[in-house]
Parts: C-alpha cells; structure tokens; sequence
C-alpha cells in the first residue's frame, strides 16, 4: 500500500470520480489556474478542462446556489469553500435549498451535491478563519455532514459522498492535508455513517472526529505510559451518526470521553453524550466527560490559541476524572 | 399615488397585431389562475387553506405571457407567489388546489403548500420561499444546460424587492460572467410586501442593474399578455441561440395584498382601483371581443375554466389528508 497526503487522497477522490462520471464537475474560488487555494485540485484543471474545473469569482452564496439548481437537474458538483468559515455567507444554498429541496419536493427533485473544503481551526487565522462548524450543518436534516481525519478515509468518504444523492457537507481538517497514511492502490468506497475504531482498549472510550482523533491517539499514547488503555472511535460521518460502534465501545469500557474542537454550548459532542447515556445508561461507571475549545472566539497569539483548544493534557486529565484517578 | 399612466415606461397605442387563436389559450390561462386565486382566497378564509397564502390577482399576464415564450423542456424557477407560474407551466389546478388544502394528492403531497410547487416533469424548479435566494438555482439549472448543450432555458421570477439582496446581486453577476442561458424576470409590483418602490431602492429602474454586468436588459409594462410574451420571446431567444442572459424587468401591479393577512393599508383604495380598471385579464378580453371572438365562445371557455376550478376544489375536498414526511428527507 501506498503512504500518502490526505491531500493527495482527496484529489485522487475526485480525480477517479470526475473519470468515471461525466456529469461530476468542481467549482469554486483558485480551484482551476491558482491549483486550489490548498492545492486539493490540483492538476484538475489540466486533466478535464474548465468547463469541469470551474473558477468562481468571491462570491459563496452565488456559486453554491449555482450547485443546487445544477444538482437538481442532474449535474454531480463539487463546491469547493476555500474554507467552511466563507459557507456561512452561503448557509442560505445548504440549509434552506439544499437540504430541504427533497422533502419540499415530495420526492421530484433531489440535490447530489458535495460542499467541501477545509474546516476548523488551522495555525494562528484568528476568529474569523478559525471556526468548527460542524455543530451547525449537522442540526440539519436533508445534510450528510462527514468530518474524515486521516487520508484512507478521506478518499474513501469523498468518493462515496460525491455518489450520495443528497447534500453531502464534506469538511477537511485544515491542518490534516500533510498527514499521510497508507491507501490502498485499488478503487474502495467507505460508507457514510460507519464509524471507525482508531485504537482499541479496554479502559476508557474516546470519541473524536477530524483532527481531535490525532490529539485522541497521542491522549491514548500517554495514558499507555500510565497503564491505561484508551479505545479511539472516530464516527468519521457525524449525520448519519453511527451511535452502534459508540455504544459498543461504551458498553466495553463504562466510560466515556468526547472530545471536539468546536465550542461547548450545543456542539455535536452534546448530542453524542445524550445517545450514549440514553443507550448505555447500565454500563456507564462515570459520567460522561465533554473535552472542548473554550466558549471564545479564537485568539491570534499561537500560546493561547494553543490554550484554547483541546490538548493531550485536556483529554488525559478528563479520562482521569471518567476513572476517578483525579 | 402610483397610477398605471404615471408607472407606464412605454406608450400604449401600438397593440400588438394578434388573432384569436393565438390570445385565446393565454386568456384562458390568465382566467384560470385568476379564478383558482379566488377559490384559494375563499378556502382561506373558511379556514381550509393555512400557512401564508400570496394571490397573484392583477399580475396574471406576465407568468402566462413568459412562460408562453417558452418550449415545453425549458425550466420556470418562482417565488412564494407561484400559483400562476405553475399553472402556466401546466400544472394541473387538482394538484395545485390538493396541494393547498395539504392533501395526500397534492403537487407535492401536502409537504410544500402554498409556496413549494414543484413538478420535475414539467420543469417547474419551485416555488422558493427566501427572497432572492432562488436567483442562484435558476443561474444554476442554466448552467447544467450550458454544460450539457441541451438547448434548455431557465426563466426566474422574482419581484422588485428581490433586487436589493444578494442572492440577486451574485446569481446576476455569475449568468453574465459566464454567460449562462436564464432570463431574470423582475416582477415589479411596486411594493415589496408594504415598501413602495422609492424607499426601498435608490434608482427604481431595475433592469440598469444589467448594465454593471454588461448583461442585456428589457422594461416593459406587463397588461398585454400577447407583448409580455413577444418580448420575453426575444430574450430567451438569445438564451438560447447565444447563452447571452438577460435582465428583464415588466410593471405590473397585485390588486390584493401582499398575502391574506395584509389588508394593504399602505396604499389608498384609489390607487387599487386605478389599477384594477387596466386589468390585464379584462383588457384580454376585451380585445378578444375586438378580434371578433363570438360572445358564445367566450362564454363556453368562461365555463369551462368554471367547471376546471370547481371540480380542483372539490377533488382538493375529498382527497385524503397528506399522511407522510420522512420519506423524502434523505434519498436512499
């Protein structure tokens, strides 16, 4: 098997999808002559042309609504944000269009469409570039909302998500496109709603999506160190959420750690704790621990923005609480 | 006081040379979304019909006179106030009149009501409900056609007060750079629910908004439905032969208010019924009558819209309740 980038994997992703089907195209802000503002499309605009690699002028509301209306008369598109913090002029498309036009519909008209781009905090962006949003797409029924944290999922998700006949929101951790990991040289697609056990244990069960499964795995290193053994679940699609392999886990270990990088009040890792101790109430030892950034916009200066977010010490200190050894 | 004169931008002593045979199924169309108005307004008010319900009483002749330019494959993207445009696209007054009613044979099975129309078969791409946000999908569904090089031509109607947000603004700004085969059709009724035209836009002419684009512009007054389609006409022509769009913008006037719950307090009763006395259905008739149309056809087509819209009420009536919704959440 081959290591690569999850870069390269999301650009194989749509490489292969864009060969295989004709009515596949990608649109968005630097993805044909710039090569992608991360470089994830690049070499596609000399691979398949403009008329398939589409560069928008600024303007996310306009050519994310051109998707939808492309989408429901039979088009495949990939709207690339250059990041997610730029979608929230563009919500209007995903929310109110996108994701409701099949149920408003009855039926008649579906959008398969793929939203993606990179999301959630990078290194030292500021507020404005820094947001997790993930909370908010996946409040949204109509939305598939798929959060990949490593390069063998990343392709398998995008190749999947972009067959999915219903919006897919495909959000790439902004500092995981130079993480690699091995792909397989074959053709493989990865259902949407299967997590993944990142690591197993017996102790404790971390639950975390997108570059929070990284601090998770270095978490779990450290309390190795300790005689703790830590299982990583990676639920990898957020909506569907695949709350089986949760509670598995759960019901395995009697403890549970949710860690995400979005803020506190109603983030997703809120809707995870409720599953958990709706389905695995009897086999719970402790309660529930949530891991968070704090509830602030984000700073600039990179000690505290480091200080912000969740760390490996956050994440040791809550399995301790979870294992009353704090 | 907005009067027909004063809101006129073209003289109106040049009719358009037509013969009965080519007004007459616009004329029934026009009556016929005028009398199933008037049969929502009634099961309205009988409390049958709920939600926001938007009568396009007095704007009849710009929905059917467009969508009349069109070829049976081409798109319709609307607003809120979409029973018209459906109608004239060919929907059926049974689905339209289910569908409000919220019935199980309604257009979209009593899951959109009022303001969700869609028929795929038909090309009718809704029926939207945010302001300008319908401007994009329109641009985008002439995209697919560009793309495809399927001929196809999307039309979007929206009202005046679409103009001032900015899903209006990018959809026209991306048709002109990329030359996407769609007509913008700014329906200006002069009040943007109870805003009149000079306090919600700086220049009240619309169509200019083509000109920053460098996109060709049509304006118009929208009481001949035989000109609104000659002149739509010529811009999805150049959709089609080209991929030129076009911003177009047609006056016309909502003799009701902006939905059922608006008595219409902004304006005077006056001004109502200067305008009522140019209704474009009425001056369809007449110049049927002028054409040399026998009053005994006439009154045959009158009664047979009748017997259409009466047998849509009692079809929406007797229909079952609407008795599912998660089918269609998430396509399988």
């Amino acid at each position: 098997m081959a290591v690569i980038s999850y870069r390269e994997a999301l650009n194989q992703a749509m490489r292969e999808e864009m060969e295989r089907d004709e009515s596949v195209f990608i649109m968005g802000e630097e993805v044909g002559h710039y090569q992608g503002a991360y470089k994830v499309t690049q070499g596609l605009l000399q691979r398949f042309s403009s008329r398939r690699v589409v560069d928008t002028p600024i303007a996310e509301m306009g050519f994310a609504g051109i998707g939808v209306g492309a989408a429901m008369v039979g088009l495949r598109p990939i709207i690339e944000f250059m990041t997610f913090n730029f979608s929230l002029v563009a919500i209007d498309q995903i929310v109110s269009n996108a994701a409701k036009m099949y149920q408003m519909s009855a039926g008649a008209f579906h959008v398969p469409i793929v939203f993606r781009g990179p999301s959630g905090p990078a290194v030292q962006v500021a507020s404005q570039h820094s947001q997790a949003l993930e909370s908010f797409y996946a409040h949204v029924p109509g939305l598939k909302v798929v959060l990949p944290s490593t390069a063998y999922d990343a392709k398998g998700l995008l190749k999947t998500a972009i067959r999915d006949d219903n919006p897919v929101v495909f959000m790439e951790g902004e500092t995981l496109y130079g993480t690699t990991w091995e792909v397989p040289e074959q053709e493989y697609l990865i259902p949407l709603g299967k997590g993944d056990i990142k690591r197993p244990g017996k102790d404790v069960t971390l639950v975390a999506w997108s570059k929070m499964v990284w601090v998770c795995l270095d978490a779990a290193k450290a309390l190795a160190a300790e005689g703790i053994e830590a299982e990583v679940v990676d639920p990898r699609t957020l909506r569907p959420l695949d709350t089986e392999i949760i509670c598995d886990s759960v019901k395995k270990t009697g403890r549970c750690v949710i860690v995400e990088v979005g803020w506190p009040v109603a983030g997703f890792g809120a809707e995870v704790a409720y599953q958990v101790q709706r389905q695995c109430m009897d086999h719970l030892d402790a309660p529930i621990e949530r891991v968070c950034s704090d509830d602030v916009p984000m700073p600039y200066a990179k000690n505290l923005e480091d200080e912000v977010q969740p760390q490996v010490k956050d994440v040791v200190a809550a399995v301790k609480r979870a294992l009353y050894l704090a | 006081m907005s009067t027909p004169e004063k809101a006129r931008v073209e003289p109106d002593d040049e009719p358009v040379v037509a013969t009965v045979d080519e007004l007459k199924p616009l004329y029934r169309q026009m009556l016929a979304i005028r009398r199933l108005e008037e049969a929502s307004a009634k099961a309205y008010s009988q409390g049958k019909i709920g939600g926001f319900l938007h009568l396009i009483i007095g704007q009849e002749a710009v929905c059917v006179g467009a969508t009349a330019a069109l070829r049976p494959d081409d798109y319709v993207v609307a607003t809120y106030r979409d029973h018209g445009h459906a109608y004239a696209k060919g929907i059926s007054a049974r689905a339209m009149m289910a569908e409000l009613y919220g019935k199980k044979t309604g257009l979209v099975k009593g899951l959109g009501g009022s303001m969700h129309f869609f028929d795929k078969g038909k090309g009718f791409l809704g029926g939207h409900g945010i302001v300008g946000g319908h401007v994009p999908i329109a641009a985008g569904a002439a995209f697919a056609a560009k793309y495809r090089g399927d001929g196809r031509v999307a039309l979007c109607f929206f009202g005046e007060g679409a103009s001032t947000i900015g899903g209006f603004a990018e959809g026209l700004a991306l048709a002109a750079l990329w030359k996407l085969p769609v007509v913008l059709i700014c329906e200006n009724n002069q009040y943007s629910m109870g805003t009149p035209l000079y306090r919600s836009l700086a220049v009240e002419d619309v169509s200019m908004r083509a000109l920053a684009h460098g996109m060709a512009r049509d304006r118009f007054d929208g009481d001949d439905v035989l000109k609104v389609k000659q002149r739509i006409a010529i811009a999805v022509e150049r959709a089609r032969e080209t991929n030129e769009p076009t911003l177009v913008e047609v006056i016309t006037y909502r003799f009701r208010g902006h939905s059922m719950s608006d008595p219409g307090l902004y304006r005077t009763k006056e001004e109502v019924e200067e305008w009522r006395r140019r209704d474009p259905l009425n001056r369809t008739r007449v110049r049927l009558e002028e054409l040399g149309m026998p009053a005994a056809d006439l009154e045959a087509l009158e009664a047979d819209v009748k017997a259409e819209i009466e047998d849509a009420v009692h079809f929406a009536e007797t229909s079952p309740p609407a008795d599912e919704y998660f089918p269609y959440v998430i396509k399988e």
